[in-house]
């Protein structure tokens, strides 16, 4: 029996069924920790210049100079991703019109399920200014906790970097403004303002 | 022990049917996604080969007006997607993602004709979900899945495949994709096929 046991452990284990495994991935909450997301870092220069990477193939979310990281989780195939895309292209234009916000806020796109190809197909389709990434094989999308699509996570610098997540939407955000002044709140960025820090 | 092998079991065994099923699911369809799990990738044989010509049909369409591929003859390229089930997962996503293509078929000179073997009602209620597809839709409903049957892409449980066939303007079969059921078809292969009846 005790080698039957094994037989199933070791099943688990190389089909990365453990139950440890799985709360790697699990659904990102406000206050919790995304695990590490690994992208490559991009060849157009505007947005590796956006992002202040410098060099290297690929970058995590801790590489990134700025207070807060908004993350959309799309695909190109999604209904409400393609509603919701003139929506976000103007919550990049907004945050990019405050010099405040624009000096402490980046934004990027996870395509889910999305092929270079179908990433850059909806790129062109919506004119979306900001950086997108494929994950053609679900790789982030089960790392993030397989959520819905489009997903917004906002995640804000603390002393080990990019790490905390203080804001997690599912949807359609409605208003832009309401959700930048939601993203503004909520990551503290509204209170270093007051203060007058950058 | 073999309490504790029979305890865990069932558990380990459900995390392996949870998470085997990756896809990238649209909000827009909110709970209305009827998962089926994983299937058998293909399930029937092939009646068609490339270089065969098409066989024709006119089927009714959500638009309204029946269909016949063979006005299309001289004309337009066709592409014939058919898809398993309204309402299921990979399915729900595929045709709003050929929804934002269009410019990408027009390129190559190409029609799309989306094909199920679900009836009207269901397929008007699914694809209104979608947004306004710019592509017919058409029903294999009755008598039921005669045209995929035809094709040779009618499975066991009478569904369809995930297939893809793309037919010249003389009518001639040019190009088969008979994908994994559980898997999208990237969209960069379909246009690569395309791009070479230039």
């Amino acid at each position: 029996m005790k080698k039957g046991l094994i037989f199933v452990t070791a099943l688990c284990i190389l089909f990365g069924l453990y139950p440890g495994a799985i709360s790697a991935g699990g659904y990102p909450e406000k206050g919790g920790t995304l695990p590490p997301v690994i992208l490559p870092v991009p060849e157009n220069h505007a947005h590796k210049a956006y992002l202040s990477l410098s060099g290297g193939k690929t970058f995590v979310f801790k590489d990134i100079k700025a207070k807060v990281l908004m993350v959309e989780i799309f695909s190109m195939y999604c209904p409400h991703c393609q509603v919701e895309a003139p929506a976000v292209n103007r919550l990049y234009q907004k945050i990019e019109a405050d010099p405040h916000l624009k000096q402490n806020i980046r934004l990027i796109g996870i395509g889910v399920g999305n092929s270079a190809f179908e990433v850059n197909t909806f790129r062109k389709k919506y004119a979306i200014p900001f950086p997108l990434f494929p994950d053609p094989d679900f790789k982030i999308y089960s790392a993030l906790g397989k959520v819905r699509t489009p997903f917004f996570i906002g995640i804000k610098s603390e002393n080990k970097g990019m790490e905390r997540i203080f804001l997690v939407h599912l949807g359609g955000f409605g208003s832009v403004d309401e959700f930048l002044q939601r993203i503004a709140q909520e990551s503290g960025l509204d209170e270093s303002m007051k203060n007058g820090e950058n | 022990m073999k309490r504790l092998l029979l305890l865990l079991l069932p558990g380990w065994l459900m995390v392996l049917l949870l998470t085997a099923v990756v896809y990238g699911q649209s909000a827009a369809f909110k709970e209305n996604i009827y998962d089926p799990g994983i299937l058998k990738p293909v399930d029937s044989q092939l009646k068609v080969s490339v270089g065969d010509m098409s066989p024709d049909f006119t089927l009714p369409s959500v638009f309204g007006e029946p269909v016949t591929l063979s006005s299309f003859r001289t004309k337009k390229n066709v592409v014939l997607s058919f898809v398993p089930a309204a309402w299921t997962p990979v399915c729900s996503d595929q045709w709003p993602g050929y929804n934002i293509a269009q410019e990408l078929f027009a390129q190559n000179d190409a029609v799309l004709l989306g094909i199920s073997v679900d009836n009207i009602p269901t397929l008007f209620a699914w694809t209104n979900q979608m947004g306004k597809l710019w592509f017919p839709v058409l029903s294999d409903f009755w008598p039921h899945g005669a045209v995929a049957k035809r094709y040779g892409v009618l499975r066991s449980d009478g569904v369809s495949e995930r297939a893809l066939f793309i037919i010249d303007k003389k009518g001639i079969i040019r190009y088969i994709n008979v994908n994994d059921i559980n898997k999208r078809p990237p969209l960069e292969d379909l246009m690569k096929a395309l791009g070479k009846l230039q």
